[in-house]
């Protein structure tokens, strides 16, 4: 495990950027199958973002008139922005609630959470055709404040600093900051509160954006609740997401954890699978009033009608039990099931309104599929996104106990 | 849920409005100054039972804005075309039991343009003289083409240097005191230009003075809260390329409920939160002094 540099009560800026350097280097095996795979379509991906910063939209991505928003908005933003949810569910479990419990993963989430916004939150500049203005909404001087989109922006940009924030206290540890590791570890909780006002408001913003697609959006997914159901599918699939990662780095980064975290591992996923089948069942009853109130019974019996049950009891009612079994009986493997449904279904829910149930007349021959250019590209940007967190939680105290200086500060 | 929490808020407001001693401490209401201050939007009518489909508007549209000359060949109205990055406008033909109908389209300039709701940068922007239009500050997010009812913007994805290309209502002309190109060059006069109320009542004069040519229903009057172009027909609008589906409710009302609640979560959210900390904070020092005695 790799805790850094001695602290010390001052270290003169060339030290830093000199261990800075050192850390630059490659910690493990270069050859590995994930470097083998991930590197030659990272790669790819990066020629292929040229390519469409010169040649424009069309040349890469299969949007049309029809269909303006495709995978790049449907699901890097939508469900990456989901899944990171994580990070502000278990930082009021941890901050707020002050249950010691998830403390071990709560700088992983974070972590994760803070790379998940600057990665796919990232891929909207991207998908902006006119992207040398994307500082408009910040420094312009026309401000469109009543636009959804407006806030979104906005909450964007603050949530990442509010994550950057909560994370820095790794990274004073890491370059061996005592003093600064003080400071930044007395901002976490205002950081917290703050994070998760914003991601309440933006989860459910995200939602909102379709508010205006009215008309577009198949009855079925449209209801002018979408905003409170993308808030509180929020909360399973960021939760989800702990379990399923958690799971992968737990055995990827085996070393770093120490013994009792590992037992204390179990019970923790237990209570995380509590956390989404209560989450999961106020989302599926909503959706049940929403129908039920909505009265679209003769809507059930078409095409879209049965995607829309494929989606309502396959990915989210059955999970939802699953999760209420698994931690009822102990079983991980249930509860680890349970996750990836659970994200397939948030995948699919995200993808529905964005896309699939999006005009849903249109004919399948006419309608938006992605280009391999789209899917390379999104490929490449959460391949980065696992490069770059494995670079910082083979350094950083992430996974591992900080540094014994630092743990007098708590 | 949304009118619910605009009834609340209307409540709050007039609570508060009673409350105060002096009315001048409240903000005057925005919108009942703007009705006065700003002009008259203006509107064109589109009488479909006088179009006779010689789209001298399409290409009199191309002309004002240096686009391609669109294809006039008879062929090209064989199917039912939308509006493209390079043609503004454009007529339709619709086989009714009324004989062929044509229809033009274009930009249908709302009143509360569900386009310029959804900008953030406000690259589109509804002028005082009611016409929506596009600016370059636009970020290409494409929002606008979500958001529009009429689906009626228009991206141009194959250029590294795309545009928004949409229907401007020739505002450049409307500023000074001209009519919109298509308009003046109609000669068939099934285009009729000025304020949106002269339009409605020129609307309402045709159908009732030529009892039963027309359908009593003017097209744009109500839907979505209203909007610049106006249409009458001899045949019911479902039948000739438009949505009858999209209700009286302006689009921006859509998004106004969890607008309307962002100020209050940001207010109590944190409130309760820092509260909960407190308790928690509290309680947590209780449990670790017991802890230290057992």
């Amino acid at each position: 495990m790799n805790t850094g540099i001695p602290a010390e009560e001052k270290r003169n800026f060339k030290d830093i950027v000199a261990f800075i350097l050192s850390e630059m280097k490659p910690t493990g095996k270069l050859i590995t199958p994930f470097n083998v795979i991930s590197a030659p379509l990272i790669i790819l991906g990066a020629f292929l973002i040229v390519y469409r910063l010169v040649k424009g939209m069309g040349a890469v991505t299969n949007l049309s008139q029809e269909f303006p928003w495709g995978i790049w908005i449907g699901f890097d933003v939508m469900v990456g922005v989901a899944f990171a949810g994580g990070a502000y569910v278990l930082t009021f479990v941890v901050y707020i609630l002050r249950s010691d419990k998830y403390h071990s993963i709560i700088r992983a989430t974070v972590l994760n959470g803070l790379l998940a916004y600057i990665f796919y939150a990232g891929a909207i500049f991207l998908d902006l055709g006119r992207w040398w203005n994307i500082t408009n909404p910040l420094f312009g001087n026309k401000f469109g404040a009543n636009s959804v989109l407006f806030l979104i922006a906005w909450h964007f940009l603050l949530y990442m600093l509010a994550e950057f924030v909560e994370f820095s206290p790794a990274i004073a540890e890491w370059l061996g900051l005592r003093k600064l590791r003080k400071i930044l570890g007395s901002l976490t909780v205002g950081a917290v509160v703050v994070g998760i006002a914003l991601s309440t408001l933006h989860q459910a913003g995200l939602g909102a954006l379709f508010m205006m697609a009215k008309g577009k959006v198949h009855p079925l997914w449209y209801t002018e609740f979408i905003p409170v159901l993308f808030f509180v599918s929020s909360i399973f699939a960021g939760l989800s997401m702990v379990i399923f990662e958690g799971t992968i780095s737990h055995k990827v980064f085996s070393d770093q954890i120490s013994h009792e975290d590992h037992k204390s591992y179990d019970d923790m996923l237990i209570g995380l699978s509590q956390g989404c089948a209560v989450s999961m069942f106020v989302y599926f009853f909503a959706q049940f009033l929403i129908f039920i109130h909505g009265w679209h019974w003769s809507l059930l019996n078409t095409p879209m009608g049965y995607w829309y049950l494929t989606e309502m009891v396959g990915l989210v009612g059955i999970p939802c039990f699953m999760f209420f079994q698994g931690a009822r009986y102990r079983n991980l493997l249930l509860i680890r099931t349970a996750a990836i449904l659970a994200m397939i279904g948030i995948i699919i829910n995200r993808l529905n309104i964005s896309i699939i149930a999006f005009k849903w007349w249109i004919p399948f021959s006419e309608r938006y599929f992605p280009s391999w250019m789209e899917i390379v590209i999104t490929l490449a940007i959460i391949l980065t996104e696992i490069w770059v967190f494995r670079w910082i939680a083979t350094r950083m105290p992430v996974f591992g106990k900080p540094p014994a200086w630092a743990e007098e500060t708590h | 849920m949304g009118m619910d929490r605009r009834t609340f808020l209307k409540g709050l407001g007039t609570g508060i409005a009673v409350a105060a001693p002096g009315s001048s401490l409240l903000p005057s209401r925005a919108e009942a100054k703007e009705v006065v201050a700003s002009k008259e939007f203006m509107g064109v009518l589109v009488d479909t039972t006088r179009c006779v489909g010689c789209r001298t508007c399409e290409s009199a549209c191309a002309e004002a804005h240096a686009m391609p000359a669109p294809d006039m060949s008879d062929a090209a109205m064989d199917k039912i075309r939308p509006t493209s990055v390079t043609q503004w406008t454009l007529v339709n033909r619709f086989k009714t039991d009324k004989g062929e109908v044509f229809v033009k389209k274009q930009c249908m300039h709302c009143n509360q343009p569900g386009c310029v709701a959804a900008c953030l940068v406000k690259a589109m922007e509804k002028k005082e003289n009611g016409a929506v239009t596009w600016d370059t500050n636009c970020m290409g997010c494409r929002y606008c083409m979500v958001s529009c009812p009429f689906d009626i913007p228009k991206f141009e994805y194959d250029s590294a240097f795309p545009k928004i290309q949409k229907c401007s209502l020739c505002w450049e002309r409307l500023v000074k005191g001209e009519k919109p190109s298509c308009v003046e060059a109609c000669p068939a006069d099934a285009l009729t230009f000025g304020t949106r109320r002269e339009m409605i009542e020129e609307a309402n004069r045709r159908i009732y003075k030529e009892s039963g040519k027309y359908i009593s229903h003017i097209y744009g009057e109500r839907e979505v809260g209203g909007t610049g172009y106006l249409y009458i027909s001899a045949v019911p609008f479902e039948k000739i390329g438009f949505r009858t589906d999209l209700g009286t409710t302006s689009y921006p009302e859509y998004s106004k409920g969890f607008l309307y609640s962002v100020p209050i979560v940001l207010l109590l959210w944190p409130a309760f939160l820092i509260g909960v900390n407190t308790i928690t904070k509290r309680k947590h020092e209780v449990q670790n002094s017991e802890g230290g005695k057992r």
